[in-house]
């Protein structure tokens, strides 16, 4: 196991023999899941990848996780809720189907973002930070996609649009919508 | 045996890659080719992507903005008939038609990328790649590295542009029965993705420079530090580290000597403070990542409380080229304080956005005309804002200003990571200004109180004068608590959050003024200064504006003069930029 460490999320697969109405740490993880196994180095600054995970996993992180690991690692709920708290890519809400992220970087901001936004938030009648009530779209913003030389850029789940305009983003949109 | 390379970086797959990939594969398919289909990274020319070059019996056909249509064109002209599609390409064995873009600039950094496939150990080894670590290994010790990287006249390339050589000496000299490298790709800056194309295009040279620093200080384990937006160079460092092991290349007693050594992935969780190098050690640890006091640097205490070398990914990507090349070779390259090259993200108002590689001492204006081919649509070049966040505005009237570490810093911006972004006369420098500012007093990690707070009330001001709330002694009270955020902070976020608003304020004060005064945009694009309206006399009814317009705001009939309904106007600049008969008049 200690091998394959550095690999992005290497432990999904705890979350993944784990039930989350059950989750008081019981016999089977502690037979599944040893931190003892793991080498002294491996186990320092864990937390971080077990709760990147746990989302990768659940799409966001449960309250049940937090407890959990806290479990696991032996650090306090709280403690471990500042850090979730602390960076941006923890949620502690699931997300919807389609995540739409819209650049705010630079380059994004100078090209008409704002405007770009504007008709996000008008077709998909939501607001930067939440999720429709079908639970088909998240709107978030992030501070920069890195495709500068594409902007203004959006991403919906993994794929990438760029030089978009008002009315291009209303097409991919409405793309989205009739291919449910 | 015909070879066809398609750029599939972040940049090429957004603009269609995998869509041209998968046509080309269907086409090879078809007409049963016996062609090798590869994937290569970022050539830097993101403005012609989709990137498609075939090669053909030791000669080469680069093309242009291809399409899944160009592509089954090219099969069927250039693969089956033997006539090259001539429109389309870009440049012919290597040279290009049009070479104003490369021209000036010296590829170091970035010699590989777009050239070899990134998931191909065996591409880097034949371009020479692995030669360096193993020319250390045998014929240098520890200090003779250090003393080639410190006669290089290297330089941080993260953006504050400390020495390596000397940062490597420190570390090596440092007691510890444990030390670390960190290669930091936690590229926060909003407007530079030079380290996510070299992780995309040639990871292999980010291990190799890690490697050879890892011997010089004596650490045998390492972490690379990558935010998680890029989820593609993950990928591509995982499969090279993948490589490395499966060759031998890391782990134990590598390349046949009695050093060791392994590298990790660690995975940021998006926070931009973390590219400052304590934060960064924190958030390996597991910890919210909050700067901590310096010093102790991190070269005599970091991670875990061990001697730690941090870099950045461009800063490693140059070292195998050094060792190759001698460092005399380098250290022609540039000015008296700053040598070697520079990587730039060329992004904003320019022809050719995209990444560009120099040598330190060409001018702004070289880079912006001459490479980056001039402003687009015509405009009127009004500055370029350098160094992201912890930057700040260069006005185009210092444009024969030298790319130099010292020559930047003096006038207010930093040289930064290298996001260059180009601004035109439409681009509001107060805008600009509080775009910085609500990113920094977002990311702030809330440790030191001017920081958290003043950053905050700094862009409650800039939020008043775009609003046309402006007041009277605005842009003092700005100075003043720019000044105090800038000696009251504890790291390089606080410290240099101002930037932006000082620099705007230094070159632009006028539009300040106009702002707070006049409340009046100069730029016209502080929505809350500006209304769209039309003009009755030269409108047509042409019904163009009505049909564009995102939000239905727009509203008549054919043959008579439309009305824009300003409650719903969004003020997106459509019917603007779609009118033919200038009818639309912002006020």
């Amino acid at each position: 196991m200690g091998k394959c460490l550095w690999q992005a999320k290497p432990f999904t697969f705890i979350f993944s023999q784990m039930s989350l109405e059950k989750v008081s740490v019981s016999e089977f993880e502690r037979k599944n899941f040893k931190l003892e196994l793991l080498s002294k180095s491996d186990q320092k600054g864990i937390l971080i990848p077990l709760l990147q995970s746990a989302q990768d996993y659940y799409g966001y992180i449960p309250e049940s996780a937090i407890e959990y690991i806290s479990e696991i690692v032996d650090i306090p709920p709280a403690e471990i809720y500042g850090v979730v708290t602390f960076y941006s890519q923890f949620r502690l809400k699931p997300l919807g189907k389609y995540v739409v992220r819209i650049c705010e970087g630079t380059a994004c901001h100078v090209n008409g973002a704002k405007n770009i936004l504007r008709v996000l938030r008008n077709d998909l009648g939501i607001a930067v930070g939440e999720t429709s009530d079908d639970g088909l779209f998240t709107l978030q913003s992030v501070a920069c996609l890195g495709c500068c030389s594409l902007a203004p850029v959006i991403m919906v789940n993994d794929k990438t649009y760029g030089n978009l305009s008002p009315n291009k983003i209303q097409s991919i949109i409405k793309d989205i919508k009739t291919a449910l | 045996m015909t070879e066809i390379k398609v750029g599939l970086a972040t940049c090429g797959i957004s603009a269609g890659g995998e869509l041209v990939f998968d046509e080309l594969e269907k086409e090879i398919k078809k007409h049963d080719l016996q062609i090798e289909l590869k994937k290569t990274g970022c050539l830097g020319m993101c403005y012609e992507e989709v990137l498609v070059e075939v090669v053909q019996n030791g000669s080469s056909w680069l093309y242009a903005q291809v399409t899944p249509d160009k592509a089954k064109k090219i099969i069927e002209n250039h693969i089956l008939e033997n006539h090259p599609v001539d429109a389309w390409i870009l440049a012919d064995n290597g040279s290009f038609r049009d070479n104003s873009f490369f021209d000036k600039q010296k590829r170091i950094v970035l010699r590989n990328c777009g050239v070899i496939d990134p998931g191909s150990i065996d591409e880097y080894i034949s371009q020479g790649g692995y030669k360096a670590i193993q020319k250390v290994l045998k014929d240098y010790s520890p200090d003779d590295v250090i003393d080639v990287i410190t006669k290089s006249g290297l330089r941080g390339r993260g953006g504050a542009g400390f020495p390596t050589g000397l940062k490597w000496e420190i570390a090596n000299r440092s007691k510890g029965s444990k030390k670390y490298i960190i290669c930091n790709a936690d590229e926060g800056d909003p407007g530079a993705f030079m380290d996510r194309s070299v992780l995309e295009g040639d990871p292999h040279s980010v291990l190799e420079g890690m490697m050879i620093s890892g011997y010089t200080i004596g650490a045998n384990e390492a972490y690379i530090y990558i935010r998680a937006e890029y989820p593609m160079a993950v990928r591509t460092l995982i499969t090279a580290l993948t490589n490395c092991e499966e060759k031998g290349y890391l782990g134990e007693n590598i390349f046949g000597s009695d050093f060791s050594f392994n590298i990790k992935i660690k995975e940021g969780a998006g926070a931009f403070v973390c590219g400052e190098e304590t934060a960064l050690i924190a958030s390996i640890e597991g910890k919210r990542g909050s700067p901590r006091i310096r010093p102790p640097f991190p070269a005599r205490k970091g991670l875990w409380d061990y001697p730690t070398n941090i870099n950045n990914v461009e800063t490693f990507a140059n070292v195998p080229w050094i060792i190759l090349n001698g460092y005399e070779k380098y250290a022609s390259l540039g000015t008296e304080k700053s040598k070697g090259t520079k990587v730039f993200a060329l992004a904003g108002k320019v022809v050719h956005t995209g990444l560009v590689e120099v040598p330190m001492g060409v001018t702004i204006n070289e880079i912006v005309f001459n490479i980056g081919g001039g402003i687009k649509n015509n405009k009127e070049f009004k500055a370029v804002q350098m160094g992201g966040p912890s930057g700040g505005c260069i006005p185009a009237s210092m444009g024969d200003l030298i790319i130099d570490y010292d020559e930047i810093t003096k006038t207010g911006a930093i040289m930064g990571s290298g996001g260059m972004i180009v601004l035109d006369e439409t681009t509001c420098m107060v805008d600009v200004a509080k775009f910085f500012l609500n990113f920094t007093q977002n990311e702030s990690c809330g440790k030191c109180t001017f920081c958290r707070i003043g950053t905050k009330r700094m862009l409650e001001i800039l939020e008043r004068i775009t609003a046309g709330e402006g007041k009277e002694n605005d842009i003092e009270q700005l100075e003043d608590l720019a000044n105090k955020i800038k000696i009251s902070s504890l790291c390089g976020l606080g410290q240099t959050a101002p930037n932006p608003v000082l620099t705007t304020i230094k070159y632009f004060r006028e539009e300040y003024e106009a702002h707070i005064k006049e409340k009046r945009c100069p730029a016209h694009s502080c929505v809350a200064l500006i209304d769209y309206k039309i003009d009755t006399d030269k409108c047509t009814g042409c019904m163009l504006c009505l049909k564009k317009c995102p939000v239905d705001a727009i509203s008549g009939k054919p043959k008579e003069p439309h009305t824009i309904h300003s409650e719903t106007c969004i003020k997106c600049g459509i019917c603007y930029d779609v009118c033919k008969f200038d009818a639309v008049i912002i006020n």
